[in-house]
């Protein structure tokens, strides 16, 4: 059963993926985007991440997505989608590099050896050790990423401010 | 239960697809859709390990990763904007001026 529901969000979320790449409109793009998202968060679910997997869909299938489609939406892009003359070099290029790519990732996988730890679910479970950790060992972290994201919104004002 | 192996190797090749994307796209909505595409990659490798090694770092590590992914794209996006605006156009390729 858990494998079935692997192998069918793993399908799910590399078609979505390709989706993504090969489509020629920036909204079909971005749905298909979250739909990777979404099946991702089903992964992260079976890993254990159950707290990772409720973001997943809230902050990246929900707020970050909304935001790209409100860009998509507010600039129009569909006047050029692809720069056509460009692509068939650029894909020449692009297919061995992404073969290297994925054959030193593919190959670097078997290092990991056999699974160390067999009674799952031991410290990875729940939401209770993550915010104990959190809010400890990485609290300065944690009061860190508030200032980012301040610097981030006050960036994101500026910078979309009509200027003229 | 499902081998961390199984995991690696879905993260593995959807990093490749994000990259792939990245290069041959010339839009700058769908490169930055393909970037966020590699980092949710990266976090399925990092909680396929924390699981692997029964530690809890790997999560939190991934609750930053998002913190600046999002971060990363409200600022990238009012780029995005503030191009198109500039340009006419989100083809790369037009953004080849230093200054307008």
């Amino acid at each position: 059963m858990e494998e079935l529901v692997f192998y069918l969000c793993a399908a799910v979320a590399i078609v979505a993926a390709l989706t993504v790449i090969v489509q020629r409109s920036a909204v079909y793009s971005a749905l298909a985007l979250i739909a990777c998202f979404c099946s991702v968060a089903i992964l992260f679910f079976q890993l254990g991440a159950e707290f990772i997997a409720a973001i997943q869909v809230i902050v990246y299938a929900g707020a970050i997505m909304v935001l790209f489609l409100f860009v998509v939406m507010l600039i129009d892009p569909e006047s050029d989608a692809f720069a056509s003359n460009r692509l068939k070099k650029l894909t020449i290029t692009a297919v061995p590099l992404a073969a290297i790519l994925g054959l030193l990732l593919l190959w670097a996988v078997p290092a990991v050896g056999p699974n160390g730890s067999d009674s799952s679910h031991a410290a990875t479970g729940g939401i209770e050790p993550l915010a104990r950790s959190l809010f400890s060992d990485y609290l300065l972290p944690f009061e860190v990423t508030s200032i980012l994201i301040l610097v981030a919104v006050l960036g994101a004002m500026v910078l979309a401010k009509r200027t003229d | 239960m499902v081998s961390t192996t199984h995991f690696l190797v879905l993260g593995a090749i959807l990093f490749t697809i994000g990259t792939v994307g990245v290069i041959i796209r010339r839009n700058v909505i769908i490169m930055f859709m393909c970037v966020e595409l590699m980092l949710n990659a990266v976090n399925l490798t990092f909680l396929a390990f924390a699981r692997h090694f029964n530690q809890i770092d790997a999560q939190i590590f991934v609750f930053f990763v998002m913190t600046v992914a999002a971060a990363e794209a409200a600022v990238g996006l009012a780029l995005i904007v503030q191009l198109a605006r500039r340009t006419n156009s989100v083809d790369i390729d037009q953004a080849d001026t230093m200054k307008w």
